[in-house]
């Protein structure tokens, strides 16, 4: 065990009464466990396969805070809001804290009378603790690893979601995450998704970064998905370059069920995402797609799982990269089918464009196969664009930097396409246009959210 | 029917399951510095191959075994191995009269054309058994060409200068652990040097073959293709039937310069193990070429149907401008066989190509791994490749994997890689039954359309072989 680890062992057992004193009992009984756990096993050291090009060791040696006394930074009204002007119900995760805007309290009390339950993990597990500790931590258990566990250690707050069976919610959930901390700190948010069989609803998250200092964010998700339910999950990353993130994501699917995850991110520092799903019932469908625009020294490397554990479910993955400047893509993909997961379809597709000298792109795609009657296929490229679609549209009098941006801008369109909001795909499109073009994609502000 | 198809599958027996009665002289089991001492004093080595094989013993012992592998290999005790076995047989034989008669017969049973082919084909043959090359046909008229093709031990006391210069210049002993272990202890394997300008006119082939139990077998093959030259080279593998697991841990070593081409073939048919999974050879092998000159070309072709465990990745280095890397493999595996293999594909001069065809069929109780790499350095401009790995899945209890890395550091690269997995459909079944053709036959014959491409690869004669081997390794599968 090195010292970055060490210094945060040390921090647990010398605070663990802090921690425990301004956390919840539903979360503070996980901890021991999570513990126990990086203190056996520390962060990926550097040659770890599953790490091989985020080294995340490295991202905790430098000297960040842990916000464990719940010191609350000042917030200003320009911080909460929206980039992405939808309509929509509209919440704030800054830093690791709840927050819900004064406003839209009335349109939440609509959502309250159909018993969907939206709010702060820590309010939701002091109101409802049974609820809560039936689902939470429970995705992880052999599938515990450093970043999960160093949340579950220190996390003290995060957003909860719940929507009992057969309720619709059409208009999705907003979830701003903003980074507001003046001094370089670490935030540990811990999230909470169950949506019940029969139900409906979907999750746009947005996550922003304000403050010009170094930030780190160690996020879990956990989203549970019952029989025959419908749930779309968007995540959205355009934070700057001295923000650091990291994502742990995993969903549950049941039988039936309906699930489409969409993760952009179109301005970032350092992102590592780990997506793991499980399809645990017949019938389950899964589409799983991400698009990734890099520039400057971005790095940017999702790592997928899907697991097929049971016959007769589809997954769809695609993942997109356009790459520019010096920066790093890397993908790394696995589908794995359990033995007896019979009639099982599923597809991974990545393609990359590397448009800079010094860009890299890292790609691993890979099927581990247990079942004979399968439909698996994975397919990778990595290049450039086409000259000739690029000459087409320069002797059509297209100025050769537009054609290039029409091109890219096709080139990612296709994950875009798989947004099943119309109002949140247009705006994306917009978005992407003025990222290719170089101009702020921050909004305005306009009345959704002043 | 259909679960017949699967429990059937193996029935065949391994053909080249005899055990030769050669006296054998075999040095003590283990390994130690004084074994390594022994076996190079057996082979009447210069110091400077015993200090390389000192360095590289002492290198191993730092090292652990690797396990990142996907492959469960029960653990190896490497103590327990005798690493030298010679068959006993006069002083250097100078004709086919003075080999020993029964290992002429051994090899008569393997089909090697050690002596009628020699007229047929025109093959020259390197046979290695054991540890010790035993003889090779054809040499007088290799020689007149210039041509080198002989025992690597005869090359170390013929041509010490070219070995000295090569060996270990594409697998360093610091490569990997089986890297270390096969430079401590090799015993024997080939050497060929092709001059410059020089096509040569027949195909050079080695056959492999462990014949003692216990005994590992830590082959060394370096061939060298200088300026302009073109060589194909042919590799064909058995082993008696025994329970214990045996090891096999050879080196490859390729060197291609300006403009010249090695084409080498495989065919690997070591005993798999028997349907329990019981027994069986671990192949282990470490094969790499290096296209060093520009516009030099090198080929793998692969068809492994043996072994109890396969382990091998043969790479390519592209260091040379325009250099091309090819690689073909058919991997079968049946009833508890292993295997992870595929090829490393390394970028480093401008415009290189590379392509990779891979055909996993697994069947039985098996488990098939694709594993490879594609790597473009920051220099490598205009880098091409194309990979397409299939696999082909024969019963619900056998599972098929694919692990492609790509590491791309320039952007004006083209790397695409592609990937299937399916079974035989019932469609294409039913389309041969409906012409009158059995279950078994439209399977034997499906399977072999599915690897043709690979097969076509190969040089005829092996091309014939390889298709029986693929028939034989599956009969009995149908159902």
């Amino acid at each position: 065990m090195s010292t970055t680890e060490s210094q945060y062992i040390d921090i647990y057992e010398k605070y663990s009464d802090t921690i425990f004193k301004n956390g919840v009992a539903v979360m503070n009984d996980c901890r021991q466990i999570a513990f126990d756990y990086f203190k056996d096993n520390g962060f990926p050291h550097s040659r770890a396969e599953l790490y091989r090009h985020s080294k995340i060791k490295e991202l905790f040696d430098f000297d960040y805070g842990l916000n464990l006394n719940r010191v609350k930074f000042p917030t200003s009204n320009n911080l909460f809001h929206c980039d992405v002007p939808i309509n929509s119900y509209l919440c704030f995760l800054v830093d690791e804290a709840f927050y819900l805007p004064e406003k839209s309290k009335l349109e939440w009390d609509d959502l309250a009378k159909k018993g969907v339950l939206i709010g702060s993990i820590r309010e939701m597990a002091q109101k409802y603790p049974d609820l809560v500790a039936s689902y939470y931590h429970k995705a992880y258990g052999e599938k515990m690893d450093a970043l999960v566990a160093f949340n579950t250690m220190f996390s003290q707050d995060g957003f909860f979601f719940y929507v009992p069976d057969g309720v619709v919610i059409d208009n999705p959930i907003q979830l701003i995450c903003v980074s507001n901390a003046n001094l370089p700190s670490i935030s540990n948010p811990r999230n909470l998704v169950v949506v019940g069989d029969n139900a409906k609803a979907s999750v746009l998250m947005c996550a922003h970064s304000l403050s010009n200092v170094e930030s780190l964010s160690n996020t879990v998700t956990e989203v549970f998905v019952g029989e025959n339910a419908h749930f779309d999950y968007y995540k959205l990353e355009s934070t700057n370059a001295k923000s650091v993130s990291l994502s742990s994501f995993v969903l549950k699917q049941k039988g039936n069920s309906n699930v489409l995850i969409n993760d952009m991110t179109l301005q970032n520092g350092f992102s590592r995402n780990n997506i793991s799903v499980d399809l645990e019932g017949e019938g389950a469908e899964l589409t799983l797609c991400g698009m990734v625009i890099g520039d400057s020294e971005q790095h940017t490397d999702n790592h997928t799982v899907v697991n097929h554990n049971v016959p007769n479910c589809v997954s769809k993955e695609l993942f997109k990269y356009v790459l520019n400047d010096a920066s790093k893509g890397a993908f790394s993909g696995r589908v794995f089918v359990a033995k007896d997961a019979q009639k099982t379809a599923a597809y991974q597709t990545n393609k990359n464009i590397c448009v800079g000298k010094d860009a890299k792109m890292f790609t691993e795609p890979q099927l581990e196969i247990y079942a004979d009657d399968v439909k698996c296929s994975h397919g990778a490229s990595t290049g450039q664009m086409d000259e000739t679609a690029l000459f087409y549209l320069r002797s059509r009098g297209i100025p050769e930097a537009e054609a290039k941006m029409l091109l890219m801008f096709a080139f990612v369109n296709d994950v875009i396409e798989n947004i099943r909001i119309d109002s949140l795909q247009d705006k994306i499109k917009l978005m992407v246009e003025k990222r290719f073009r170089g101009e702020s994609s921050l909004c305005k502000g306009c009345n959704a959210c002043k | 029917m259909k679960n017949n198809f699967v429990n059937d599958v193996t029935d065949s027996d391994y053909k080249y399951g005899f055990v030769t009665d050669v006296e054998t002289e075999v040095i003590p089991k283990g390994l130690n510095e004084d074994i390594v001492r022994l076996i190079s004093e057996k082979k009447g080595e210069p110091d400077w191959l015993l200090e390389y094989r000192l360095k590289a013993f002492k290198h191993w012992t730092t090292l652990e075994m690797p396990e990142w592998a996907h492959l469960s290999i029960p653990p190896i005790n490497y103590q327990d191995i005798y690493y030298y076995a010679a068959p006993k047989t006069k002083e250097s034989p100078k004709s086919l009269d003075e080999v020993d008669p029964e290992l002429i017969k051994t090899f008569n049973k393997l089909g090697i054309p050690l002596e009628e082919q020699k007229s047929l084909a025109g093959v020259a043959v390197d046979a290695v058994m054991d540890s010790v090359s035993v003889k090779t046909t054809y040499k007088e008229n290799l020689a007149e060409l210039g041509i080198i093709f002989c025992s690597f031990n005869e090359a170390v006391k013929n041509y010490p200068d070219l070995v000295r210069q090569y060996l270990g210049s594409v697998v360093p002993y610091t490569d990997n652990f089986f890297a270390a272990l096969n430079a401590a202890v090799f015993s024997d394997g080939s050497f060929v040097y092709i001059p410059k300008g020089v096509r040569c006119p027949m195909e050079l082939s080695t056959y492999f073959r462990i014949n003692a139990a216990n005994t590992g077998q830590f082959e060394r093959t370096l061939i060298v293709a200088d300026d302009d030259s073109y060589v194909s080279y042919l590799e064909g593998c058995t082993a008696p039937m025994r329970d214990e697991n045996q090891l096999h841990a050879a080196i490859v070593e390729l060197v291609v310069l300006d403009r010249a081409e090695i084409k080498y073939s495989t065919v690997q048919n070591w005993y798999p193990g028997d349907k329990e999974g019981k027994g069986g050879i671990y192949n282990f092998v470490t094969k790499r070429a290096i296209c060093k000159g520009d516009h030099s070309k090198v080929s793998w072709t692969q068809v492994e149907t043996g072994s109890a465990i396969t382990w091998k990745y043969p790479s390519c280095i592209l260091l040379g401008d325009n250099s091309v890397g090819e690689f073909y493999s058919v991997a079968v595996t049946n009833n508890y066989q292993q295997a992870d293999t595929g090829t490393k594909m390394i970028h480093l001069g401008k415009n290189t190509k590379s392509h990779i065809v891979s055909k996993g069929i697994s069947a039985g109780y098996s488990q098939n791994s694709y594993r490879g790499l594609v790597r473009v350095a920051k220099k490598a401009d205009g880098a091409r490749n194309f990979s397409q790995c299939d696999s082909l899945l024969l019963g619900d209890k056998c599972g098929a994997h694919t692990f492609p890395y790509m590491d791309i550091n320039n952007d004006s690269a083209v790397v695409e890689h592609e990937a299937t997995t399916s079974k035989i459909s019932e469609d294409q079944i039913f389309y041969c039954n409906q012409r009158g053709i059995s279950t078994e036959d439209a399977i034997g014959l499906i399977v072999n359309g599915y690897a043709k491409e690979v097969i076509n690869k190969l040089p005829m004669e092996f091309a014939v072989e390889a298709q029986k081997l693929l028939q034989i390794s599956l009969e009995g599968s149908v159902g």
